[in-house]
């Protein structure tokens, strides 16, 4: 008889949240439920006319993040200018009340961006399984915990069940190894992979990210790394918890404490994938290879590294892939064989759940330290939550920003999507830490080219795309 | 959620790759409280250009396709944010079935969610429904219970999907009820891990 093969982490998991299996798919319980303004207005109304409760308010959080304006928020949802996000937020108001369900309102310290907010309060643990109405719910793998995006019909889901109904994923692990050069980090690697992988290549898979690059990671590149891992196909990436991860955790408000976190770490320090576990795919990734990597498309697997040139449609293979190229380059105003750092900016976006943590913001403005933003650039910063602004302007680094020419703004998606008033304007080109560079995602007719917060920092201060080396 | 058995509709074809859910329903139309009323969202910037003037020359505002029922698509299509208005608006406008070569994840179980169909087909066949889509004749027919898609010229696609899946949406089922009948499991389920990780119960 052969041995069974060892497991995954994410077969870890999985095998510890199967409540029940109905018809081949898995009822899957739900550790953490992470909501917000833009999603669940259906799922309660949802609950309402099947009059239906909500199982575990106390596994659900609630944040107000996706069209808050980043300024003015100590005045209250009642004061927001736009008539329909204030409805969505009232909304929320008047469902968590209902439903018991705790909060952090605009203008708490604790509210930001939900996937900010999870880990920096401890909600978000090691081995859980955690769902939100947002595709970006892939940050939390971070953590090694299982999380992913989901729509407002399977909210409602959660909210009723504390259960999803899933088909297990495929394994896929991609290993990240050697050490990376000055400059490069988490986002460069992040970019890297889905270059390599395309924007489908993890579909039907979970990520898990290995090697010694990524175990070099702080937390903060971890969540990055995750962060994009759905702009990879795959619904959820993971990292191993270690002691970088336990270390993170510990004293948070939420995170076990005394004997609890003893206990909670022992169960923590299982969660590994066996020596002998199987993947169904894995590729490998020399960290060394990578250069500060940025976009050129409106796809975020149109990656150039920043030393190279915008590519010509004809070196896609196949017809709609060239069909979409040539569109991409109408759209960002760009030419085939155009070194990248030729184009110029017009706005910086430093922030989003990808990159608007602590750390993030200590790399760009150590960038922008003494230095000047180009003039004709507009350069924000807006930090990941009202902590994470708390922290930083306890550092100082609001004072270095703004001495800089940097506006700095309080938490919210701000820019990365454009639901409040920070949007580009048609033809406006914009280096942005967010996630997504698809067409007018961050304003109409806006031209999106992701990169890491240092990378945008430069940016900013060239005035034009450029190798944030040549910045150290 | 309605159910879908059969369905005879005019197929407009849309040939790119990679068309994301902030194309299919842009974010102005995500501060809606409500599920319906979405269509006018679909594809905006598609369809409509700076003034808000119907652009001609894109698919669905053209005469023949105004009506469509199904939307020939390229590779990948509903990637991007997890919205569930991408679904609505497609079936808001009257849209019962996308057919294209893949889907993302999060889209093509958000579809589930609510009765409208996503058919994965080959490459080639894809092609060969898009340029009939082209012609004068764009009817096409989707037979779920056979797993079939016909072209207008009468050529015959066989697509998989996953057996639960289709039962349930030639059903119409509700998957919360379903999984209701599970609750014991549930209950079970909360007190063992009660026992077993007590740090996560009684923050
Ligand atoms: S910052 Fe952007 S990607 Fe992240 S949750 Fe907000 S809108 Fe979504």
């Amino acid at each position: 008889m052969r041995p069974m093969p060892g497991k995954t982490l994410y077969d870890k998991i999985w095998d510890a949240h199967v409540v029940d299996t109905q018809d081949g798919e898995a009822i899957l319980y739900i550790d953490l439920h992470l909501i917000h303004e833009v999603t669940t207005p259906q799922a309660f109304a949802g609950l309402r006319a099947n009059r239906r409760a909500v199982r575990r308010p106390d596994r659900t959080l609630a944040v107000a993040d996706h069209n808050v304006p980043t300024e003015g928020q100590a005045l209250g949802v009642d004061a927001v200018a736009d008539e329909e996000a204030r409805l969505q937020l009232q909304t929320l108001g008047r469902n968590v009340e209902d439903y018991g369900i705790e909060y952090f309102p605009m203008g708490d310290i604790r509210n930001g961006i939900v996937h900010v907010v999870g880990p920096e309060q401890g909600r978000t643990q090691p081995g859980m399984t955690i769902v939100c109405g947002d595709s970006h719910t892939s940050t939390h793998g971070a953590f090694g915990a299982l999380a992913h995006g989901i729509g407002t019909s399977e909210v409602e889901h959660v909210l009723a069940t504390q259960t999803l109904r899933q088909k297990k994923a495929k394994n896929f692990r991609v290993r990240i190894e050697g050490e990376a050069a000055p400059g490069v980090g988490a986002k460069d690697f992040a970019l890297a992979v889905i270059g390599e992988i395309g924007t489908a290549g993890g579909t039907g898979y979970v990520i898990e990210y290995a090697g010694s690059a990524v175990r070099a990671l702080s937390m903060e590149g971890r969540m990055t790394l995750c962060n994009l891992t759905i702009e990879g196909g795959a619904r959820a990436g993971l990292v191993a918890p270690d002691d970088t991860t336990f270390e993170y955790l510990k004293g948070r408000p939420a995170t076990p404490k005394g004997g609890g976190w003893e206990m909670a770490l022992s169960y923590w320090k299982t969660l590994f994938t066996d020596d002998d576990a199987v993947f169904d795919r894995e590729i490998v990734i020399d960290a060394a290879a990578i250069a500060p990597t940025v976009t050129w498309g409106t796809s975020p697997e149109d990656v150039v590294a920043v030393t190279g040139k915008v590519p010509s449609p004809d070196s896609f293979t196949t017809p709609d892939k060239r069909a979409s190229a040539v569109r991409a380059l109408e759209y960002m105003g760009l030419e085939a064989g155009q070194p990248i750092t030729d184009a110029k900016i017009d706005v910086v976006f430093i922030g989003s759940c990808t990159n608007s943590r602590i750390e993030d913001l200590r790399i760009a403005a150590k960038i922008a330290e003494g230095r000047q933003v180009a003039p004709g650039v507009r350069a924000m910063v807006v930090p990941g939550s009202g902590l994470v602004s708390a922290q930083a302007e306890e550092e100082g680094l609001d004072e270095i920003f703004r001495a800089a020419g940097f506006e700095w703004r309080e938490p919210g998606c701000s820019m990365c999507l454009g639901m409040n008033p920070d949007r580009l304007t048609p033809g406006q080109r914009c280096a942005s830490t967010s996630n997504r560079n698809f067409e007018g995602r961050q304003g109409r007719g806006g031209r999106t080219h992701l990169m890491s917060p240092a990378m945008a920092a430069a940016a900013a201060i060239a005035g034009h795309i450029v190798d944030v080396r040549d910045y150290l | 959620m309605e159910a879908f058995t059969r369905l005879d509709a005019a197929a407009a074809p849309l040939p790119l790759a990679n068309i994301d859910t902030d194309q299919i329903i842009p974010k102005q139309f995500l501060k809606t409280v409500e599920r319906a009323g979405l269509a006018k969202g679909l594809f905006y910037d598609f369809r409509f250009d700076e003034q808000g003037v119907e652009k001609p020359d894109f698919v669905l505002n053209q005469p023949a396709y105004k009506n469509a029922g199904v939307l020939i698509t390229g590779d990948n299509f509903g990637c991007g944010s997890s919205r569930e208005h991408a679904p609505w608006a497609l079936m808001d406008f009257g849209i019962k079935a996308v057919v294209a070569t893949s889907f993302a994840d999060i889209f093509y179980n958000n579809c589930f969610q609510n009765g409208l169909l996503p058919v994965v087909l080959k490459a080639e066949q894809v092609a060969q429904l898009m340029d009939e889509a082209r012609g004068g004749n764009h009817v096409v027919s989707i037979d779920l219970e056979a797993q079939t898609v016909t072209s207008p010229s009468g050529a015959v696609f066989s697509f998989e999907i996953d057996p639960q899946r289709k039962q349930k949406m030639l059903q119409g089922l509700d998957a919360i009820g379903e999984t209701l009948q599970a609750a014991g499991s549930i209950d079970t389920y909360e007190m063992k891990r009660a026992l077993s990780q007590p740090w996560l119960e009684g923050a």
